[in-house]
């Protein structure tokens, strides 16, 4: 008998520890997915008020680019309305955004008064790093949605997952229309 | 990144006990020797030891931003450098945003330090701001990330402690030995031969056991390279950012005028190399560039199984393999990325750099500066009181 109870108990407490590890693990890689998602989150807002300032700077400059600047506006309030939706839509409005921003850096090589401005540089550094963060906030949630996707997924995990509800998540795509690349912004400084 | 990290943390342990391993037992010997009881000779170098952890953990980062004369910027001084920082923050997914500090160097390096991830810095030389461009300038900030974010610094600090604590230790020994040797064995005469063996032991481990914890040392700090490097690709997706970054760090020539040898460690790349002549490969605390830069650009992805295999590829006897095993768990494909677009024209970028780079100076050490109407600026030093300045070059009066 003792044998017995003995066994069951090594048995409860291996179970334990594989069933508590497998939450705690869970718990801390869904905190990093929400984290993660923050940081895209800031960065995304960071990009929604640089605009304003980028098109007053290019409206002052260029005279016939009406119709890229409005699209760039309407596509940045698009966005902003959009953020507190899902992942799935947010990355269509945005990548609305990133393409009407490149069309706008586009136009704006035209302008050669408008580039050796002091503030419409500064403003671009701005801008192509705020693109880079929101690259990288990107990838790095992305790589954080791959790993929790997979602990939920693989055993012995998954039982524990599927027991406690967490839930796979989504990935977050930004995807310019003409080409698959950032806005292509020329480091002049 | 996790589980590499704690691995990392595994080994930390491991490797700390090792070197101190080796500070106790020469400890014990000297006591031995010089007291006639082990652990009078063991409580001296653990307090020694005691001491120096202490003041490094607590100062260590200031001492050694202080040795290298580096200045904290802030945003407005240099914002490009800046940015990058903090997009390898991001990439990376460090807490908080290090501190950056600049050393007004010709040479060509870099370093992180701090005891943890919140309380970090990082240091950049102004020769290297000069030269590098953003997509080389990504790379090196992303490896000095890699460092605070993989824990590397601390242990580098503890480990150069203990092997500081040790070399002190022998040193002092040594000293004692050839000024005071001479009396003790007198009066040990009487005591019988158990002396001489002791002698005899404890100045082979005297000579032996610096050199032992330095390759100890030296092995770890070559790994930590390694690991940084493919990180650093991780972050970034682009191997060839930091490959060409090490490129135009090793064709350079200036040393850095600020390091010493127990600062060494902590550099992007060795700052004591000596040109045209390959650092041996035990006792280097840097791998050699060119291996690095040749890993980097044999990748064909930027995930660390690409770097381990990129690795593996060069060196085809040894199958060893370089990065923890942890860090290879992960096998899912991660794509190079396409360069940044470069300046139309790089001669002017450089001198747009330079510039950059001398602003950032100027305004680091407190001088003021006054855009004159005639196009001149004038760069006022902190020590000038008067309340106006002349312009030396159309005579017009500008007030501070």
């Amino acid at each position: 008998m003792p044998v017995g109870a003995i066994v069951g108990i090594i048995v409860a407490v291996v179970l334990a520890i594989i069933f508590g590890g497998g939450y705690n693990r869970l718990v801390r890689l869904r905190n990093q997915t929400k984290n993660a998602w923050a940081q895209i989150d800031v960065q995304l807002k960071r990009r929604y008020d640089l605009i304003p300032n980028l098109v007053e700077t290019v409206k002052g400059y260029t005279k016939h680019e009406r119709e890229t600047l409005e699209a760039v506006t309407k596509a940045r309030n698009i966005a902003q309305q959009l953020s507190s939706s899902g992942a799935a839509e947010r990355s269509k409005a945005e990548s609305e955004l990133s393409s009407a921003l490149a069309r706008l850096l586009v136009v704006v090589e035209r302008y050669p008064d408008l580039k050796a401005n002091q503030n419409y540089l500064a403003l671009q550094e701005e801008l192509s790093s705020t693109e880079n963060r929101i690259g990288f906030a990107r990838q790095y949630y992305n790589d954080s949605i791959l790993k929790y996707n997979n602990v939920t997924q693989m055993i012995p995990s998954n039982v524990v997952a599927r027991m406690f509800g967490f839930k796979a998540g989504e990935f977050f795509e930004i995807t310019v229309a003409e080409e698959k690349e950032a806005p292509k912004v020329s480091f002049t400084q | 990144m996790w589980e590499q990290i704690s691995s990392n943390r595994r080994r930390s342990v491991a490797l700390t006990i090792g070197i101190g391993a080796i500070l106790l037992l020469v400890g014990y010997l000297i006591g031995l020797y010089f007291f006639g009881n082990g652990y009078a000779g063991l409580v001296i170098a653990l307090i020694i030891w005691g001491i120096m952890n202490l003041v490094a953990l607590f100062q260590g980062d200031s001492i050694l931003l202080s040795i290298s004369k580096a200045k904290k910027i802030k945003k407005s001084d240099h914002p490009r450098l800046y940015n990058i920082v903090e997009e390898m923050q991001i990439a990376s997914g460090l807490e908080k945003m290090p501190d950056i500090y600049i050393i007004d160097d010709p040479a060509l390096n870099a370093f992180a330090t701090g005891r943890d991830p919140k309380r970090a810095s990082v240091a950049i030389t102004s020769g290297l701001l000069n030269k590098l461009n953003r997509d080389e300038l990504q790379g090196v900030i992303g490896h000095e990330m890699a460092h605070i974010k993989n824990r590397d610094v601390l242990l580098m600090v503890m480990c150069g402690i203990l092997l500081g604590s040790i070399v002190m230790l022998s040193w002092v020994a040594s000293r004692a030995l050839l000024f005071g040797g001479a009396r003790r064995s007198r009066t040990s005469s009487s005591s019988g031969g158990g002396g001489g063996i002791i002698l005899i032991v404890a100045i082979v481990l005297m000579i032996i056991a610096p050199l032992a914890a330095q390759l100890i040392y030296f092995a770890i700090s070559r790994k930590r390279e390694y690991l940084a490097d493919a990180s650093s690709a991780l972050y970034t997706r682009y191997p060839e950012g930091l490959a060409s970054a090490l490129e135009k760090l090793s064709a350079s020539t200036h040393e850095l005028r600020s390091a010493n040898k127990a600062t060494a460690p902590m550099f992007i790349i060795n700052p004591f190399r000596k040109k045209g002549m390959a650092a041996s490969n035990l006792t280097s605390t840097h791998p050699p560039i060119s291996e690095r830069i040749r890993i980097l650009r044999s990748m064909t992805g930027s995930s660390f199984s690409n770097y381990e295999e990129a690795y593996d590829k060069l060196h085809y006897s040894s199958r060893q393999g370089i990065l923890p095993g942890s860090a290879l768990a992960q096998t899912q494909a991660v794509e190079i990325r396409a360069p940044r677009p470069e300046p139309v024209e790089p001669f002017q970028a450089s001198i747009e750099r330079r510039r950059e780079t001398s602003e950032a100076l100027w305004q680091i050490n407190d001088y003021k500066t006054i855009n004159c109407k005639c196009g001149t600026r004038l760069r006022i030093p902190p020590r000038l009181q008067n309340s106006s300045v002349r312009c030396p070059h159309c005579g017009r009066t500008n007030s501070t």
